[in-house]
């Protein structure tokens, strides 16, 4: 069965780009363009696993990794970060919130698929 | 989907966010002091470096990166945004649209001015305060070439202290020395943190066993009976020999989404104690009841506290970031604030779904809808004539056919309407740029941005709208001190207003500088022989004046406005447009430009009229009113030239089928229908038809593709009986008939 993919980023390029990278890889990928259609997309959804952004208008990522924490049906979910220049700071708040791992920017389809290949059974 | 495409969409998201950028900034420089303001801003500008740095685009991520840096500390509140500082920050805003440009078509930027910007950025988000008395010395001078080397040359160093350190897996070399493959020794004890955060022991094993040799051992000496297990609790700790060439780091890699939140002990150990150690783990590799169902139970926990906690105890642990944690934390709390507070605006704001359309498709269609609109009239024409007592039920059908046809033209054309806004925000960058360069101090203000107009339209705006920007700031307002000794605020302020009226919309570009000259443009007009030394003309007149080819009133020829093109190209481009534009001035006070231009491009309101046989359209907007001239109303003057008495002022009579070259000899104005036309410059002329057929909408078809421009003619249309009638260019008669005459070729045959 195919793995199904939730992504959440606000930039157009950077959802096609997921979406082409994952589709290519043999993932069904689902898309949401902020933490808040991220959290109303999930509810039906059911991913294997979610791959978001940070810096959203609405609800950014922190707020959108503890708001599926505190799902009870997807807390257990791994998340994955996309997070720029393995920026210490972000990457720790990111855990805070509850991610799982996190991908380096500039985005590279191979790493991307890899981290999401580490979490994923 | 390919790359291709997805640059091509990366470079449309930019747009939207450096038009994003800009509003922001402008509603920053305005005194806005809404967080969510500020953190639009800021994703703006780090969307674009996401994007860039996926496909490489390193002038652009390096520019983009310092920019954000700046623009983080103020989101942070460590920068206030002051007007000095938002001075630099709409400049860099200009560079960074310079450098998407740049990576998008190729062409080059100034690298001196990006440089400059860059050390001003980083001297703000180092605290500095930009320089008060900016020298306008980044002049806008295209480099030559796209030089090489990268706009940045060290990496920057954020607020945070973070600085991309180097990293090379070439230390991964020199460990595995000869053949020797070290064992690792490793300890794994998860925290129930772990799993909390969707990480799973078991993947980490599978990865494990993905880089080497491995055994493991289960230790489940601290599970405890099943009444009293927490089941979101780690009971399990693995012992875990592993012997691969990737080494302790190599293992570690594994571990590091997990290392915060398990007990992690990796070493290497010596290769006859690995082998030892293997062996003495043969027997606890025994069958150990490890039910995986049990363990996907234990995964989730859910009280999120103890994760926070510990994990803000493992910020501690790693020393110096903890101030920075803390900050993060408030900054965290802020940002929520502001978010909840903005939520409301935003989603406001969303509630216009938008899908994205490919531009030929709508183009498509609207040509389907022309041939709907023709088609249908068509069809009503031939039900009218073939049958005179035709059934009413056919007749209200065709009734209703029309309303729908004409209802579902006003769709498809207010789909191809745009608000005007990204050409008023360019032009803000155009009076920021020149107000540089002249040392003056401009305010822009804009009103009516939403008003929406076709896309055709918008996209030949921004170039005659530029040109009249910068004269405007350029000749129009006075140096500060100027200003001040008349009394007069040192900041000038050019306002540009678009709004509807009557069908068309209509733009304003109002000034408060000196106005019009006009004994200066007098003098100018008579030295360049446009008019008489001795030609009475009234204060109007005079203003026209500067829409005459070749005329420009700047003693000195300046940088901006003096490139050779004058008011007259603006007048062309406008009028190309089928627009009009004039101009008013009070000494003083200041001038205002006028621009009166149609919705769209494709249809027209025309009245339908017959000249020498030939049936023509008269674009409904040029004519004020028809009359039947009468004998007594006609006056000869000179050789041929005829004048018509309208309620007590003379206008000149120009007969359309004697400058189209219809026909040889003019016709008798009584016999036919004057159109009163309102021509550029403020003057009436009247248009001698023969008869007027009608009024109706009628699409346009251009005639240039086919039979390059013909004078004259603005272009066809095809008519309800499937004759094609030609569009008059009403201006260019009216100009025919002061004296010039058009080109012979003319005379073309308009029936198809």
């Amino acid at each position: 069965m195919k793995k199904k993919v939730l992504t959440v980023d606000d930039s157009r390029t950077i959802r096609n780009m997921l979406l082409v990278t994952l589709n290519n890889a043999g993932f069904e990928t689902i898309q949401a363009e902020d933490g808040v259609e991220g959290l109303e997309v999930l509810e039906n959804a059911n991913p294997d696993v979610i791959v978001t952004d940070i810096n959203m208008p609405r609800l950014d990522g922190f707020g959108f990794i503890e708001g599926v924490r505190r799902n009870e049906k997807y807390r257990a979910i791994p998340i994955l970060v996309l997070t720029t220049e393995s920026d210490a700071e972000k990457k720790n708040r990111a855990r805070q919130a509850g991610a799982t791992g996190w991908i380096v920017k500039p985005f590279d389809p191979t790493k991307l698929i890899d981290a999401i290949e580490r979490v994923t059974a | 989907m390919d790359m291709n495409e997805i640059k091509e969409i990366f470079f449309q998201e930019c747009e939207e966010q450096l038009a994003e950028l800009e509003s922001g900034l402008l509603k920053l420089n305005d005194g806005d002091r809404d967080p969510e303001t500020v953190n639009a801003v800021f994703r703006a500008v780090h969307s674009i470096k996401g994007g860039a740095g996926a496909f490489g685009l390193d002038d652009l991520v390096s520019f983009a990166h310092v920019f954000e840096t700046t623009l983080d500390c103020v989101r942070s509140n460590k920068l206030e945004p002051t007007p000095d500082v938002l001075k630099v920050m709409l400049k860099s805003a200009d560079v960074l649209a310079d450098l998407t440009n740049a990576a998008r078509d190729g062409g080059s930027v100034d690298e001196a001015r990006s440089r400059t910007l860059i050390r001003e950025l980083e001297a703000l988000a180092h605290g500095e305060a930009p320089a008060a008395a900016e020298a306008p010395a980044a002049k806008p001078v295209a480099a030559p070439h796209k030089a090489a080397d990268p706009v940045m040359e060290k990496p920057p160093v954020n607020e945070e202290g973070f600085q991309p350190i180097p990293f090379s897996f070439g230390d991964f070399d020199e460990e595995p020395a000869a053949h020797y493959v070290p064992t690792c020794q490793v300890v794994f004890r998860p925290k129930k943190e772990l799993y909390a955060k969707g990480n799973e022991a078991v993947l980490l094993l599978r990865d494990v066993s993905r880089i080497g040799e491995m055994s493991v051992y289960c230790d489940m000496d601290s599970l405890p009976p099943l009444d009293k297990m927490n089941p979101e609790e780690a009971y399990f700790s693995w012992k875990i020999s592993v012997t691969t060439d990737k080494g302790e780091d190599g293992v570690r890699a594994v571990f590091e989404f997990a290392e915060w939140d398990c007990d992690l002990d990796i070493r290497t150990i010596e290769e006859d104690v690995a082998a030892d150690a293997a062996e003495d783990e043969e027997l606890p590799m025994q069958p150990v009841p490890f039910d995986l169902s049990m363990l996907d139970e234990a995964g989730p926990a859910a009280d999120e506290e103890p994760a926070v906690e510990s994990d803000a105890a493992a910020a501690v642990a790693a020393a110096e970031t903890a101030s920075k944690v803390a900050q993060a934390a408030s900054r965290a709390a802020e940002n929520a604030k502001a978010a909840a507070s903005a939520a409301g605006a935003v989603q406001a704001n969303q509630a216009g779904q938008t899908i994205r359309v490919d531009l030929d498709r709508v183009d498509r269609l609207i040509n389907l809808v022309g041939e709907l609109v023709i088609n249908q009239a068509m069809l009503s024409q031939s039900v009218v004539e073939n049958d005179n007592n035709g059934t009413s039920s056919i007749n209200m059908g065709l009734e209703e056919l029309q309303q729908l046809t004409r209802e579902i033209q006003d769709s498809v054309m207010a789909i191809r309407a745009q608000p005007v806004k990204p050409v008023f925000q360019r032009m803000a960058r155009t009076v920021r740029e020149i107000a540089d360069i002249t040392g003056k101090s401009v305010r822009l203000i804009t009103e009516g941005e939403n008003t929406e107009v076709d896309k055709t339209v918008i996209d030949k705006l921004a170039e005659p709208l530029t040109h009249m920007i910068r004269n405007a700031v350029d000749h129009g307002l006075e140096m500060p001190e100027k200003r001040e000794a008349a009394g007069k605020n040192p900041e000038g302020t050019v306002r540009l207003t678009a709004k509807h009226r009557s069908g068309r919309i209509v733009i304003e570009l109002a000034d408060d500088g000196a106005g019009i000259n006009r004994e200066k443009v007098r003098q100018k007009a008579i030295d360049n022989d446009l008019i008489a030394a001795d030609a009475n003309l009234s204060d109007e007149e005079i203003d026209n004046l500067i829409f005459h080819a070749g005329f420009s009133t700047a003693d000195k020829v300046s940088d901006l406005s003096g490139r050779g093109v004058g008011m007259d190209v603006v007048k062309r481009s406008i009028q190309a447009l089928g627009g009009r534009i004039s101009i008013s001035s009070k000494p003083g006070q200041g001038s205002v430009f006028t621009m009166s231009l149609p919705l769209t491009l494709a249809v027209l309101d025309g009245m339908v009229v017959t000249v020498a046989g030939q049936t023509l359209v008269v674009p409904l907007t040029a004519i004020v009113e028809t009359l039947q001239p009468e004998a007594s109303a006609i006056h000869s003057f000179g050789a041929s030239q005829r004048l018509i008495s309208i309620r007590n002022s003379f206008c000149p009579l120009v007969d359309v089928g004697r400058i189209l070259n219809f026909r040889a000899t003019q016709a008798n104005p009584v016999e036919g229908v004057a159109l009163l036309v309102e021509s550029e410059g403020g003057g009436q002329r009247a248009l001698m038809v023969d008869a007027i057929q009608g009024q109706r909408q009628v699409v346009i078809k251009s005639l240039e593709a086919n039979y390059t421009h013909v004078p004259g003619i603005a272009a066809a249309t095809i008519l309800g009986d499937g004759r094609v009638a030609l569009i008059l260019d009403v201006d260019a008669v009216v100009a025919a008939s002061r004296g010039q005459s058009l080109k012979q070729e003319t005379s073309l045959a308009a029936t198809g």
